[in-house]
């Protein structure tokens, strides 16, 4: 076992490096492609301030597509992190705050906050947080029990509160009877386009505390894994880190859904590959989430944005329609 | 001592599941508890774990009231080994190992050359050395057992708890297992402290042993003053023959199935 010493830094290292690597390409493309076609090689000249100077570029560039890139890194890598830190507390590959219901929990939070007319921070944030924490105690609450949350009702649970939230939300758009119709419903789907760079300011000081916080508790997330009563016999106070980590993340999925609505299985696919890929050390996979799942949903984003033939669709329907086959997917393998 | 109970108290809800307990554990015993289903042998060893807290009684662990450590540093005095359980995440058998250095470490639990040398040693003495780069879920029950005792012995306790660690191992399997404790106590002093349906194991291992019924304790001692004809069927309310080994003065339980008693009625 010749292991160097700091083996964990060294990969640490390693993997946020080359996902960054990866995060930076998706970006450059974020920020190349859309609905005019200015061509890669200008948008690169524009870049790095060379070659002709072209103010309409400019602004497609930086008003438009650079805060948008920006909020699909934000939303992509609290998203991931959400499926992450889901799945080491609840013991589950399955868990996800979208297939839980706690990101449907947070929409109807928001669209109460929408309909009586609050603005979207710190109003809609705040309200979308009592949705998640509402959805989150009522799922924790169904699934318990005697044996703490049991795999298949926790995701039966889950289910049920995501297709209880989802009518829900119907009934409150079906009220609605103004022009915010079809922005509630298309923000709804998971829509990337509707911010601007201060908005994505406070969403950002929202949720890289929130990383930084999750990245502190890694190595407990590990240790939960062996199970919560090994874990409190290596000297990890499970209550106080589960209750820290699950107010966290819906914190920060709730501030998520408020600036972008519902985007869904991000937090499925995302922590699944990176688990392949550098395996279940959650030191290593909550930075590689935060930059894996930014690139992932920025990506999408592009997706989105190019494969119609005009407009757009929302970024949801991208992922929605990668993450759903491969839940059935994993859903079969882990029945063995 | 070791661990000392007294008057200990627990319940679930109104449910009492253990009666005011009282025992000690010595210092570097091989100390077994037995009993039927449902007896409190799982609460006994949670409390005595720190998992679940007393409602009422003394639990003193190396004369210390156990309320009165720290988490760390009753991580640092006694590991715990539960039963095994399927395992979803695929850990290599050296993170998991060093995971018992965490005690030890800070809160990311970033592991120097000295925890690494020690998990090695774990390893080595639990005899899975060849294993560390493996993955937890590829290796058999016996393997997997192993590297989690490997695991407590890297947090460096006076005390190891075991929960029926040799369910679910076949024979030989349980019988390293059995050694392997019998080895560490001999060799490192720590007092090992071990549920098991097993009797027979039970018989051939222990220094002490606890008969737990009903929430209470039926009957302490040697295994040849607690596996009596008597003490047993009222525990565990079948019929069981007590005859010794054919190793020694070790007494041997059999239980009786129900054919063989018609058989004797009959004749």
């Amino acid at each position: 076992m010749n292991t160097d010493k700091p083996l964990l830094i060294k990969r640490l290292w390693v993997v946020s490096f080359s996902l960054m690597l990866v995060l930076l390409a998706a970006m450059f493309l974020g920020l190349s492609l859309g609905s005019s076609q200015s061509g890669i090689k200008a948008v690169f000249q524009n870049l790095l301030g060379i070659g002709p100077h072209d103010p309409m570029l400019d602004t497609i560039i930086w008003k438009i597509r650079f805060p948008r890139v920006l909020l699909a890194t934000l939303v992509g890598g609290t998203l991931s992190l959400g499926g992450l830190v889901f799945q080491a507390l609840l013991k589950n590959p399955l868990a996800e705050p979208y297939i839980l219901g706690i990101s449907g929990g947070s929409a109807i939070g928001a669209i109460i906050g929408i309909l009586i007319g609050l603005v979207r921070f710190p109003g809609v944030s705040l309200t979308a947080f009592s949705g998640s924490i509402g959805t989150l105690l009522l799922i924790l609450v169904m699934s318990s029990g005697q044996t703490i949350l049991k795999k298949d009702a926790l995701l039966l649970s889950g289910v049920m509160v995501n297709a209880f939230c989802g009518a829900i939300i119907m009934f409150l758009v079906s009220l609605t009877q103004d022009a915010r119709l079809h922005n509630i419903i298309f923000w709804l789907m998971g829509d990337l386009s509707m911010v601007d760079m201060p908005q994505v300011g406070i969403l950002a000081a929202m949720l890289v505390p929130c990383f930084f916080l999750l990245f502190w508790f890694s190595n407990s997330m590990n240790l939960l894994l062996m199970g919560k009563e090994m874990a409190q016999t290596m000297g990890v106070n499970v209550k106080a880190v589960t209750v820290i980590l699950l107010v966290a993340t819906s914190f920060m999925v709730s501030a998520t859904v408020s600036y972008c609505g519902l985007v869904g299985f991000v937090g499925l696919v995302v922590p699944h590959l990176l688990r392949l890929l550098f395996g279940p050390d959650h030191r290593v996979l909550v930075p590689a989430c935060v930059f894996g799942g930014g690139a992932y949903l920025v990506f999408c984003d592009v997706l989105a944005r190019t494969l119609p033939d005009q407009g757009e669709m929302p970024a949801g329907v991208i992922t929605a329609m990668i993450g759903a086959p491969l839940f059935i997917y994993l859903l079969k393998r882990t029945r063995r | 001592m070791a661990i000392d109970v007294k008057n200990l108290n627990y319940y679930y809800g109104d449910i009492p599941a253990l009666k005011d307990l009282s025992f000690s554990v010595t210092k570097g015993d091989f100390f077994i508890i037995i009993g039927p289903n449902g007896s409190g042998k799982t609460t006994l060893m949670k409390l005595m774990a720190g998992i679940l807290k007393p409602k009422k009684g003394r639990l003193k662990i190396l004369n210390r009231a156990i309320g009165n450590y720290t988490r760390k540093d009753l991580a640092k005095t006694m590991a715990f080994v539960p039963q095994i359980m399927p395992v979803d995440f695929p850990f290599s058998v050296i993170e998991v190992v060093l995971m018992g250095r965490s005690p030890y470490m800070g809160m990311l639990g970033v592991e120097q050359e000295e925890d690494l040398k020690i998990a090695e040693q774990a390893l080595t003495f639990t005899g899975v050395a060849h294993l560390a780069h493996r993955k937890l879920d590829q290796l058999s029950g016996g393997e997997q057992q192993r590297v989690f005792i490997a695991r407590a012995l890297c947090q460096e306790p006076d005390i190891i708890l075991l929960d029926e660690p040799t369910a679910s191992l076949d024979l030989a399997h349980q019988i390293r297992l059995m050694d392997l404790m019998e080895k560490l106590k001999k060799e490192t002093g720590i007092t090992v402290v071990m549920v098991s349906h097993d009797v027979n194991l039970a018989a051939m291992y222990c220094d002490r042993l606890l008969l737990l019924n009903k929430g209470e304790i039926l009957c302490l001692g040697h295994p040849d003053e607690v596996l009596t004809f008597r003490t047993l069927e009222a525990a565990y309310g079948c019929t069981l023959l007590v005859d010794e080994s054919p190793l020694g003065k070790i007494p041997r339980i059999t239980p009786v199935p129900h054919k063989y008693l018609d058989h004797h009625q009959k004749g």
